[in-house]
């Protein structure tokens, strides 16, 4: 294989989705919010690639799948600012920012383990109360104990 | 939730300006009229999954003062939830047999949750350090019946600003009165940078002193002391250091306003000297007598009450 690491980067997917613009200390937290390693497809993950806007930035790509708008905003949570890009054929036919909702209902676990939400079977409820850009952190209030978390602290349920 | 203005009472933080209005106009009209029949044939439950004294007492005093029925347990070990039951369960079994629940529970967050599966309304008594909204009800009322007002007054919290959550719920009540506001503490135990950012956003003035000096003690309305407690400090040495610089003394008082009064959350330890309690400016102890009207407020506007025409 001669295929260079740039090559690699950006190797053309035919159908699928590529999420770019997540800056790299994102890019984990990203991953594990799809939810990528219990799916059956091929998945590229970009680490550390230059970026003027960024400096370092990260970009996930997976090949014949679509993800609903709900799943795709809780990148939000670490990458307000990360861009989804829907291919089909070769082609990006939809372009779209991200969306971070006002509350995050059941998402995001509280880190706080005096909090009801720990020790009651119950949903979880974050209000986003910093909206946050490419280099300040999203930050996250509990509806019920009012801790909050940066984005980047945040736990999945 | 039930119908004719019947609502929760959970956080201070959540609850307007006009609110806070309503309950303090209430508290008046309970000192002038303690004794009442306005909660005849109701029944209340006072659920305190964490023993307080104190604060369970004011309650039952109120609804009892009230001509209202207490049920309800002082401690969790006697409590449902002993066995493991939820508290989604103990509070949808007990909405089926009052009119109001009032709560204290050891986990932050769990009269809100509460209040969201409750059939009837829910008055939040103190959920670990989270909120404890009637202790501040008695605050603000307190400040207004020895000031006249809340609009512009400088209040000066002492102590420990860290954990006191009766600082914060106050701070943050007080938004919407233009105060200005000082911090005297130790590095230890200074004002968290969130009520800091509060402050800024709500653009209230406010300055922070590392010395309980006479200038700050000149300038002040209200002097609201706070426990400084040793088991807050990781070096004891730090705590011996700090814990007589927080002390309030008569001496001190030498060039205080005429109108200053010192509020005090109780139980206090040694953070005002005895010989404070016999000077004018001492209100902790008729503050804590408010705590009832504060809570009959609470109580008849959780269940929509009106009050008689006066
Ligand atoms: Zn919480």
């Amino acid at each position: 294989m001669n295929t260079d690491k740039k090559e690699l980067a950006v190797a053309a997917l035919r159908d699928g989705t590529v999420i770019d613009h997540i800056p790299s200390a994102a890019l984990f937290n990203a991953v594990r919010f799809l939810d990528l390693e219990k799916l059956p497809k091929a998945v590229t993950i970009g680490y550390n690639l230059a970026s003027k806007k960024l400096g370092r930035k990260g970009i996930i790509k997976v090949a014949d799948t679509f993800f609903d708008d709900a799943v795709l905003n809780r990148i939000a949570i670490v990458a307000p600012n990360a861009v989804v890009n829907t291919i089909r054929d070769f082609e990006v036919v939809d372009k779209k920012r991200v969306q971070l909702p006002d509350s995050l209902i059941d998402i995001v676990r509280c880190n706080n383990p005096k909090c009801i939400t720990n020790n009651e079977p119950m949903r979880t409820r974050f209000d986003v109360v910093e909206r946050g850009d490419d280099t300040h952190d999203v930050k996250l209030r509990c509806h019920y104990c009012n801790h909050t978390v940066d984005g980047l602290d945040a736990h999945f349920k | 939730m039930s119908s004719t203005g019947a609502h929760s009472f959970v956080s201070i933080a959540q609850a307007s300006k006009e609110q806070i209005e309503e309950l303090l106009k209430r508290s008046a009209y309970f000192e002038q009229h303690p004794n009442s029949e306005l909660l005849k044939g109701r029944v209340v439950a006072t659920l305190f999954f964490e023993p307080s004294t104190r604060t369970r007492l004011s309650f039952e005093t109120a609804v009892n003062r009230l001509g209202g029925r207490v049920i309800g347990f002082s401690d969790a070990s006697t409590s449902s939830t002993s066995k493991g039951e939820t508290l989604n369960d103990t509070i949808r079994m007990v909405a089926n047999y009052a009119d109001l629940i009032v709560m204290r529970h050891y986990l932050e967050g769990a009269a809100q949750w509460a209040s969201e599966v409750s059939s009837v309304p829910v008055v939040n008594a103190g959920d670990g350090a989270n909120q404890h909204p009637s202790q501040t009800m008695l605050d603000l009322y307190s400040i207004l019946k020895t000031q006249g007002r809340l609009e512009d007054l400088t209040i000066t919290m002492v102590g420990d600003l860290k954990y006191g959550r009766t600082v914060h719920s106050l701070l943050q009540a007080m938004k919407h009165f233009r105060p200005r506001f000082r911090f005297v503490a130790s590095h230890e135990l200074a004002m968290p940078e969130e009520y800091l950012r509060f402050c800024r956003e709500n653009g209230i003035e406010y300055e922070e002193h590392l010395e309980f000096s006479p200038e700050v003690i000149a300038e002040s309305d209200i002097i609201y002391m706070t426990r400084v407690q040793r088991e807050r400090f990781a070096d004891p040495l730090e705590y011996e250091k700090v814990k007589d610089l927080y002390t309030l003394r008569k001496s001190m008082l030498e060039g205080a306003k005429p109108n200053l009064k010192i509020l005090h959350p109780l139980p206090r330890v040694n953070e005002i000297d005895r010989d404070v309690d016999e000077c004018p400016e001492a209100y902790y102890f008729e503050q804590a007598r408010n705590g009832l009207f504060a809570r009959q407020a609470i109580i008849t506007d959780a269940l929509g009450i009106e009050l008689p025409e006066q």
